[in-house]
């Protein structure tokens, strides 16, 4: 199992954790990764923009893959939908396709014309290529002691009809069922598909952390060791502007933020230094303990 | 009543994302499931539909509050008449983009992208902490981005607001 790991700006800028456990836990399960120079960003910032440059930044990322004839694994939630979004409309339309290959060529920047690639989240990955049955045979240390709560975020579900297979937008399970497999209990609570806030983080803070809250709030009210995501941006939300955002509304969360690939490696007997757990914000000592 | 164009509708399915506008028969619910809209009332998607509808260009153009769509999709799942209000809202803000209308937070990620490739830069500092971590080393970025800048002139766009 072999793709081109698209880390994609946020992770490369401020989710080193994210990386690190994503790549240990990768090891483990015997999926390789190959790092490709020539990727930039996923063109998801402009799409509000300039469409036709968002649409042209992330064709150029995929075609870069294609050429290696390389699936991409994104681990960014909106990186994820920009590229499943352009390289669907990519797969679909040939003549654009070859048009655009004869558009960069003429910049001087070559690229084949082939038969497309697929873009798929690492967490769907595992899911729907690995398998919760297969995962289950890699778990060495059950994290019975441990309950959490789950956050999927927008553009990794939605919008639905850009994935294949698409999940339930209203009731995803994918997630759940991956935290379920490492043992430890799974909370359903009211605000789980809310968005974290972080697309108009740059347009309005005040705003941005208002749609933060709520979930933050219902969680440290419900006692769950931590909330477990898969997009670095969700994560600069929920995590490194927790403290912002316990200041602003006067109120404690102290919840702790965890990388999907991060609660895994735990799981796998993994050390927390190789998952890089150290860096996150909100302290996991705590967690940590209770599997000890 | 000089303020209403009739055409702007149309002018909006032309963009990508806009083209379903016309579907909407106006049930609400983008606005219902928007977590935007339970925090800050000025931001209600029914009623900016309604308004590209009627025509109020100008109004909407440049309204701040177009820009606070947080793209969560919560309304393009919903919607009844598959009109796809996210997409709906990029192509109104690449039509206030092109009107003049940019936030500055987007001229910024603009400049960073240019320069880097990506919205941070990963020098030499941040590669040997990431050689310390066991992190393969990240290339500097060769300028694809910045190219694709060039061609589509986005700082054409982007030099029109700072003539204004």
């Amino acid at each position: 199992m072999k793709y081109a790991l698209f880390p994609g700006c946020t992770v490369l800028g401020r989710g080193r954790n994210y990386e690190m456990s994503t790549r240990a836990v990768a090891r483990v399960l015997g999926i390789e990764f190959v790092d490709l120079d020539d990727f930039e960003c996923c063109g998801f910032p402009l799409k509000s923009v300039h469409y036709d440059t968002y649409y042209i930044m992330a064709a150029r990322n995929i075609l870069t893959a294609e050429e290696e004839g390389l699936d991409i694994c994104t681990l960014c939630s909106a990186c994820t939908g920009s590229l499943t979004e352009v390289n669907k409309h990519l797969n679909e339309n040939f003549d654009e396709k070859a048009k655009l290959i004869a558009q960069f060529k003429k910049q001087g920047i070559e690229f084949r014309m082939g038969r497309g690639i697929r873009v798929k989240h690492l967490v769907k990955i595992l899911y729907e290529e690995i398998g919760t049955k297969k995962i289950e045979g890699y778990i060495k240390k059950k994290l019975s002691n441990l309950t959490f709560a789950p956050h999927y975020g927008c553009h990794y579900l939605k919008p639905s009809d850009i994935y294949e297979p698409a999940e339930d937008p209203e009731n995803p399970k994918s997630l759940d069922e991956l935290i379920a497999v490492t043992g430890a209990k799974v909370v359903n609570y009211s605000e789980k598909l809310k968005c974290c806030g972080a697309g108009i983080l740059a347009i309005n803070e005040d705003t941005a952390y208002s749609l933060t809250r709520p979930k933050l709030k219902e969680l440290s009210d419900n006692s769950v060791d931590a909330i477990v995501l898969m997009c670095p941006f969700c994560s600069v939300m929920y995590d490194d502007n927790q403290k912002k955002i316990e200041q602003k509304f006067q109120e404690q969360y102290n919840l702790p933020v965890l990388y999907y690939p991060q609660t895994l490696g735990l799981a796998m007997g993994l050390e927390p230094k190789v998952l890089g757990l150290q860096m996150n914000r909100v302290s996991t000592k705590a967690l940590l303990e209770k599997i000890k | 009543m000089n303020e209403i164009d009739p055409k702007f509708k149309y002018e909006v399915a032309q963009e990508p994302g806009g083209e379903k506008i016309k579907l909407c028969f106006a049930c609400g619910i983008c606005t219902a499931s928007c977590p935007v809209r339970e925090i800050d009332e000025r931001y209600n998607p029914r009623k900016i539909i309604r308004m590209i509808l009627l025509g109020m260009k100008r109004r909407v153009l440049e309204n701040d509050f177009i820009w606070f769509c947080s793209s969560c999709y919560a309304c393009t799942e919903r919607c009844p008449q598959g009109v796809r209000f996210t997409d709906v809202m990029n192509a109104i803000k690449n039509l206030a983009v092109k009107e003049g209308y940019v936030p500055n937070a987007y001229i910024q990620q603009i400049g960073l992208l240019r320069q880097f490739g990506r919205l941070y830069e990963i020098d030499e500092f941040d590669n040997n902490k990431r050689a310390a971590m066991g992190l393969p080393k990240v290339a500097k970025a060769k300028g694809f981005t910045r190219r694709i800048m060039e061609i589509t002139g986005i700082d054409r766009i982007i030099q029109r607001k700072n003539e204004k």
